[in-house]
């Protein structure tokens, strides 16, 4: 929301850059004062809390919680200092400088190579424990001086019950947020960094962890794109263009094929309408991996579909139509036909719940007015269908653009193309599954994640501003 | 005179063209229903015929493979006999129940309480909080899968279920905004006044709330159990080719058909594997295909 906010203001992106800036100067500017005040006015528990957290809570005789910080400050300087070797590679101070140098030990028959992926990893993981630490240290001094504060204001500073009831309360979403963001931090947003990361470094197939060194290389991955034979450089662009092309189609043709079936069912001459729409909604209960598994093998060359097409004379061999098929484009075309058997139950369901929901203010108005059916048709229902589900279309656009399952499945990105991994069908994310997992060409394959980032976050920019810039009309409101 | 007769003879044939123009209206859509219905129905069919496809060749081996004629020429239950008796497949299955059996209600609870926090909760970092889920959302999925893979194995946790269920529950958290979207509707006059009654927000949240949220628990906890059973790619990465007694249904299935060492011959007993994994999901979705609708519907307006 934030988010739209922003961009309809649309100030000049450097005036914008340097408010930002400023602020953070003042910011920070305020932050460091506070900090010094604290220190020159809290008591003496207050004033030892910068050096041994806890010691605050302690002398306001708030054990527990003095404990806790203690406990904290411990651990944290236990495996700072002592830096202790995991799978032969140290986790602590060690971990910062090996960070930037990803290695000094090249190993030989009788010593080990120094693991860069893990030093790299550690890393990540050692600043992500500093900024944890350093919350907590700012919250210890926070609680010294609040207690401090309630102390002066004549309260008794809070027992450690109260604390806890107040987690149930007032300071409610701290208790329900921290599980999902501890989950949120280790699975999605500790890797994310850690393969941004990679993209900046030579880590690929000649260099496995732990038997080869890696190193950083700045931006060479991505001028790799732009220069040279090698595989980015060749296949980006076609894949890239293909991406595209797939996503196009595979969004147009769900969403209009969806909003015409749902608009065939929705008939008022129609019977039955449930048990059509079940028929259709199968396809989504079904797992996609047997409805894909399946067509694959229903138009394989043996398959009955051939056989169909050879006995109604329209074919005399058989026609490969996926991953062996003569020309790209059959592979291709072949997978967008698939496609909207899969997807248009979605749309179709989808635009079922709207059809419903259409104010029916707008009819009788149009009614007053003197419109025919075919009228309010074309001038009520199919805008209002369109307006409605305008977001889901950028959506969905999105989502084409990493599907990865419809291809994988049905093609594996074959017809392949000779001298190169990505093949005729492979699709960005199906290319970069490739070259992580079967190739272990890392760095290439970060670069190509950065690069869908980079198009999915555009999307999702120009969605947002023209959703807004739709709410604004007032339309149908 | 002209002009009269027209009218007058043209005027029960346009009455008449009408009615057979309604009636052919009526048969199009029905004929189109019905064409459209086949050929969604043809594929799903298919697998079901083959798994009961029990055919022999002259010297007495059993033929697995696919075959160009869509209705089977005898059949009996044998793809099923081997399935639950000479495969894999029973671990597989009990893998997947128990993976999905953890992580949806892990997954449900993290969903449905960063959602409500999102929705009714009014904090400083709530903002900032949206917006950095918005911007990690679009990150491809399995871009992070690899360096979790890392994690895991320098945790040594990597070719375990444990691993699988951490996985599909630790990122639920932001897939928030479908449940976010229903919390909205929940007036918030009903919990300012449950709040002068000195109610904490844990309460307000636990008996007025989740009482309402019926529907939308349903859809969450619905799609976070039947993920395991869908997902592929995850579960590959996650738990290796070579273990194949750690395999998911998913994953064990399609390297039945497709993995390097086996036998082409394998066609009848997938298909008796999708069967028999298809009907607890299909008809599970199927019950609460009314809280699946209303959640989609919600969730595209919404955007």
């Amino acid at each position: 929301m934030d988010l739209e906010n922003k961009i309809n203001k649309k100030p000049r992106v450097t005036s914008r850059f340097l408010s930002f800036n400023k602020n953070l100067f003042l910011n920070t500017k305020d932050k460091f004062i506070s900090f010094v005040n604290r220190f020159k006015n809290g008591s003496i528990g207050t004033k030892l809390s910068h050096f041994i957290m806890g010691a605050g809570n302690f002398y306001h005789k708030q054990y527990i919680k003095g404990s806790i910080f203690f406990i904290i400050q411990a651990a944290f300087l236990t495996l700072f200092i002592s830096s202790p070797e995991v799978n032969r590679t140290p986790l602590g101070f060690k971990s910062i400088g090996n960070f930037f140098t990803l290695g000094t030990v090249e190993g030989d028959v009788f010593s080990r190579t120094d693991n860069s992926m893990l030093m790299l990893l550690f890393g990540v993981v050692t600043f992500g424990i500093i900024a944890m630490f350093l919350a907590a240290y700012f919250a210890s001094i926070r609680s010294a001086v609040k207690a401090d504060q309630d102390l002066a204001s004549g309260k008794k500073p809070t027992s450690f019950k109260q604390d806890i009831a107040s987690l149930l309360d007032e300071r409610f979403h701290v208790a329900m947020l921290t599980p999902a963001i501890i989950g949120i931090t280790v699975f999605t947003i500790l890797p994310t960094i850690f393969m941004i990361l990679i993209a900046f470094t030579n880590f690929n197939h000649e260099r496995p962890a732990g038997q080869v060194l890696f190193d950083w290389v700045g931006f060479q991955n991505f001028l790799d794109i732009f220069s040279g034979t090698g595989e980015i450089a060749v296949r980006f662009g076609p894949v890239l263009t293909w991406t595209l092309i797939w996503a196009f189609f595979a969004t147009s043709t769900n969403y209009i094929g969806g909003i015409l079936l749902a608009l065939l069912i929705n008939k008022k001459e129609v019977k039955f309408k449930k048990l059509w729409r079940t028929i259709f909604i199968l396809t989504i209960a079904l797992p996609q991996f047997i409805s894909l598994l399946a067509m694959r093998n229903l138009l394989s060359e043996y398959g009955p579909i051939n056989a169909i097409l050879q006995n109604l004379g329209i074919t005399e061999a058989p026609i490969r139509f996926l991953a062996n098929a003569n020309s790209a484009w059959t592979a291709r075309i072949t997978i967008i036909v698939i496609n909207i058997w899969i997807g248009i139950p979605y749309t179709m369901l989808m635009t079922s719940g709207i059809l419903m929901n259409v104010p029916a203010e707008l009819y009788e108005a149009a009614q007053i007015d003197g419109a025919t059916k075919r009228q309010a048709f074309f001038n009520i229902t199919i805008p209002y269908i369109l307006f409605v589900t305008t977001p889901y279309l950028i959506t969905s656009f999105i989502g084409n653009i990493t599907s990865f399952n419809v291809i994988y499945l049905l093609t594996g990105g074959a017809p392949t193309v000779s001298g190169y991994i990505a093949g005729e069908t492979d699709l960005l994310v199906t290319w970069l599954y490739k070259l992580t997992i079967d190739q272990s060409d890392y760095n290439i394959g970060s670069v190509i994640a950065i690069m869908t980032f980079i198009i999915t976050a555009s999307a999702t920019l120009l969605s947002y501003r023209r959703s807004k810039s739709y709410k604004e009309e007032d339309a149908f409101q | 005179m002209m002009s009269t007769n027209t009218t007058t003879v043209n005027e029960p044939i346009k009455f008449r063209s009408a009615k057979a123009a309604k009636r052919l209206s009526t048969i199009t859509a029905y004929s189109l229903l019905i064409i459209l219905s086949i050929i969604w129905l043809y594929p799903i069919v298919w697998i079901i015929l083959n798994s009961f496809r029990v055919e022999y060749t002259g010297t007495g081996q059993l033929i697995g493979i696919v075959v160009s004629h869509y209705i089977p020429k005898s059949v009996g239950l044998e793809n099923f006999r081997r399935l639950f008796f000479d495969s894999l497949f029973p671990r597989w299955f009990l893998n997947t129940l128990m993976v999905s059996s953890v992580s949806f209600i892990l997954s449900t609870l993290l969903t449905l309480s960063v959602a409500y926090v999102m929705s009714k909760l009014k904090f400083k970092a709530r903002k900032k909080f949206l917006n950095i889920a918005i911007i990690l959302g679009l990150f491809p999925g399995f871009m992070s899968m690899i360096a979790i893979y890392y994690i895991l194995k320098a945790l040594q946790l990597t070719q375990t279920l444990f691993a699988l269920m951490l996985v599909y529950s630790a990122g639920a958290g932001l897939g928030f905004y479908v449940a976010k979207g229903f919390f909205d509707i929940i007036p918030n006059s009903l919990l300012e006044s449950a709040r002068l009654d000195g109610a904490t927000n844990s309460q307000i949240f636990g008996k007025i709330v989740l009482p309402l949220s019926k529907p939308i628990i349903i859809y969450t906890a619905l799609l976070a159990f039947i993920g395991p059973w869908m997902d592929f790619i995850f579960a590959r990465v996650i738990l290796g080719e070579t273990n194949r007694e750690l395999h998911t249904v998913a994953v064990g299935l399609y390297y039945m058909v497709y993995g390097e060492r086996v036998d082409s011959n394998v066609f009848t007993l997938f298909a008796a594997g999708c069967v028999v994994v298809a009907i607890p999901i299909v008809t599970l979705f199927l019950s609460m295909q009314k809280y699946y609708i209303e959640g989609v519907t919600a969730g595209a307006v919404k955007g």
